[in-house]
């Protein structure tokens, strides 16, 4: 079958002296029966590809072994979460599934429970994104769209320079910053606007959840906005094209071309933020507070789940006081896989009708 | 009603590049007019000059006159003004994903803030009907994506969205190169079908497509107009050599 079109390459390549058509079915019949001794008849990368092997033990091999590292990460995953039920089970047996709904955190009686602890971790993290995200969108939309060329490059280098500060310098900063500013001029300003709302009430000693927040919110702003950058510099210029062809503005250009395009990837970038806000450890420790409290007032001092795990775990005294720490540690993991989960059901709702495929 | 465009000394540049030299040229209203030439020399550049898509790139400036009617769209008017008057196709089918092919449709009418639902209803009606349209797609307007069809209804999809602002002039920038004949054949009959009510400027590789379309072809030739006249005349006996050097196939 392929020796008919084998033959007049291999004349035209091979310098043997073939005088006529002849005498080739014998050749090409021989290469037929026994394909390995017709390579040295080839040309060299003939020659070589033929001996290569069909390459499936290789091809096998690769695919199993990326099966096991996807099949870690359920691993690690798992571990973890034995681990965190294990080590927390006299809390687990004292108090049941109640610990996450009790107000309690008393050491001395040995009475504990999870609550205000969930709701710092909520309170700021959602405050946090209340202010980094608009924040970040705005960056993300200048660097894209409005910056002249020679500022992007320094901004963006800028933007991602606040990623790589390490957070206890941002809790430094924050304390002495952050903290006289909210105390001698943020706070009472608030006080004053918005003081009616019941948001900004009791004494405020510049250290609480919206000190907190804020601080988290700076911390997550340049993940969210270089994030939200690339996606939309993914964004193909044909569809931004398409709404100025049609009599658009600028800002409804950035609206309906771009940011309409690349909704799903910004909520991925949000949650990306928010992930990294709940589990944010030392800035927040440093400015929150520390007191376990829920209260309506952003001025009340506070406390995360991370925070008490950080502060206490070096001073706990007695099996049920760890206990219960490493509990704190198992709602943290069910609190970001709650978190998360409702992020995908968000995404899902509103793009389960359109694809957001971007051609 | 289409309306007529006269273009007087036109120039362009992309940085340091002249991609237009000194265009003087009157497109007639309610006609289509092809532009025709090799790849790089200046036909693309010159319709996106006609709505001023060409300064949208930061790079790149124009200088001359172009008059659509009585209004001097460079002097006269911002951008975005002309750009509700021109429709524009683009070479590849651009719809918006994230859109039902209705709002792909009315997103025009919708982000000037247009809210008449009757009026949408009949816009999305009669403009897919004129894009030769509206029969494949008429059941599931608001079930499906605009990205979902296949690329010659996408094609015919965006000619939709042009027609919905009802505009003056359409511009059409190859807008069958990425199609396979049979979709090629159904835009082409568009064309011709729209250009009575409309002024048509066509930008195509396809001489053949030229030929069968419009009325008056222009030949562009390394940034400059070699020749306008009808398209007959163009294509049986042009005036000059490079004109006739082009068109029986000696290059391009």
């Amino acid at each position: 079958m392929s020796s008919t079109r084998m033959t007049p390459e291999r004349e035209s390549s091979s310098p043997l002296p073939v005088p006529s058509p002849l005498p080739q079915p014998p050749v090409a019949s021989a290469a037929d029966a026994t394909p390995a001794s017709v390579g040295a008849a080839l040309s060299p990368i003939r020659d070589f590809l033929s001996k290569r092997g069909s390459g499936s033990f290789a091809d096998n091999s690769f695919a199993a072994v990326m099966l096991l590292c996807a099949c870690s990460i359920f691993a690690i995953v798992l571990f973890i979460f034995v681990i965190l039920v294990v080590h927390s089970r006299l809390s687990l047996i004292q108090f049941g599934w109640k610990f996450f709904t009790r107000q309690a955190w008393d050491p001395v009686s040995g009475d504990f429970g999870a609550l205000p602890f969930i709701y710092g971790t909520l309170a700021t993290s959602l405050l946090a994104l209340c202010m980094a995200v608009p924040l970040a969108l705005g960056v993300a939309i200048f660097l894209t769209e409005l910056c002249p060329r020679v500022l992007r490059a320094p901004i963006s280098f800028l933007t991602e320079l606040l990623a790589a500060i390490p957070s206890v310098v941002y809790g430094l900063w924050a304390v002495f910053v952050l903290v006289p500013l909210m105390r001698d001029l943020i706070g009472p300003f608030l006080y004053k606007i918005l003081g009616w709302t019941g948001f900004f009430e009791g004494t405020n000693f510049g250290v609480g959840l919206l000190t907190a927040s804020m601080i988290l919110a700076i911390m997550i702003l340049p993940i969210i906005s270089s994030l939200t950058r690339d996606i939309m510099n993914a964004v193909p210029n044909s569809q931004r094209e398409a709404v100025l062809a049609l009599g658009a503005t600028r800002w409804e250009m950035i609206r309906i071309g771009v940011l309409r395009n690349s909704r799903i990837g910004i909520v991925g970038a949000i949650m990306l933020g928010l992930g990294r806000a709940l589990g944010e450890t030392m800035a927040v420790t440093m400015v929150i507070g520390n007191h376990p409290d829920i209260s309506k007032s952003l001025f009340a001092p506070g406390y995360t789940l991370a925070s008490v795990i950080a502060n206490e775990f070096s001073e706990a005294t007695g099996d049920l006081y760890l206990s219960a720490l490493i509990e704190i540690g198992l709602a943290l993991f069910l609190v970001t896989i709650v978190v998360n989960a409702i992020a995908r059901l968000m995404v899902w709702a509103v793009t389960r009708n359109a694809p957001a495929r971007v051609n | 009603m289409g309306v007529g465009i006269l273009v007087e000394d036109l120039n362009a540049w992309y940085g340091t590049t002249h991609t237009l030299q000194d265009i003087n040229l009157h497109i007639p209203a309610n006609h289509a007019t092809a532009l025709i030439g090799p790849s790089g020399c200046g036909k693309s550049t010159f319709v996106r000059c006609l709505n001023r898509m060409h300064e949208t790139n930061p790079i790149a400036r124009a200088t001359g006159i172009v008059k659509m009617g009585d209004i001097d769209i460079y002097n006269d008017a911002s951008p975005v003004e002309i750009r509700r008057r021109v429709g524009m196709v683009f070479q590849r089918p651009n719809p918006f994903p994230t859109m039902s092919i209705y709002d792909n449709v009315v997103s025009g009418l919708k982000l000037n803030g247009f809210r008449n639902r009757r009026i949408l209803d009949e816009t999305v009606e009669r403009s897919l009907k004129q894009a030769a349209l509206w029969e494949e797609v008429k059941d599931d307007l608001k079930k499906k994506s605009g990205a979902s069809l296949s690329g010659g209804q996408q094609q015919r999809m965006c000619i939709a969205r042009a027609l919905a602002v009802d505009p003056e002039v359409l511009l059409m920038d190859e807008p069958a190169s990425a199609l396979d004949p049979v979709s090629t054949s159904k835009i082409e009959d568009l064309i011709f079908q729209l250009k009575s009510q409309y002024t048509i400027v066509i930008v195509t590789h396809n001489m053949q497509q030229a030929a069968r379309v419009a009325e008056n072809t222009g030949f562009f030739l390394n940034g400059k107009m070699v020749e306008f006249d009808s398209t007959h005349k163009i294509f049986t006996n042009p005036r000059d050599k490079r004109t006739e050097d082009y068109i029986t196939g000696r290059f391009g």
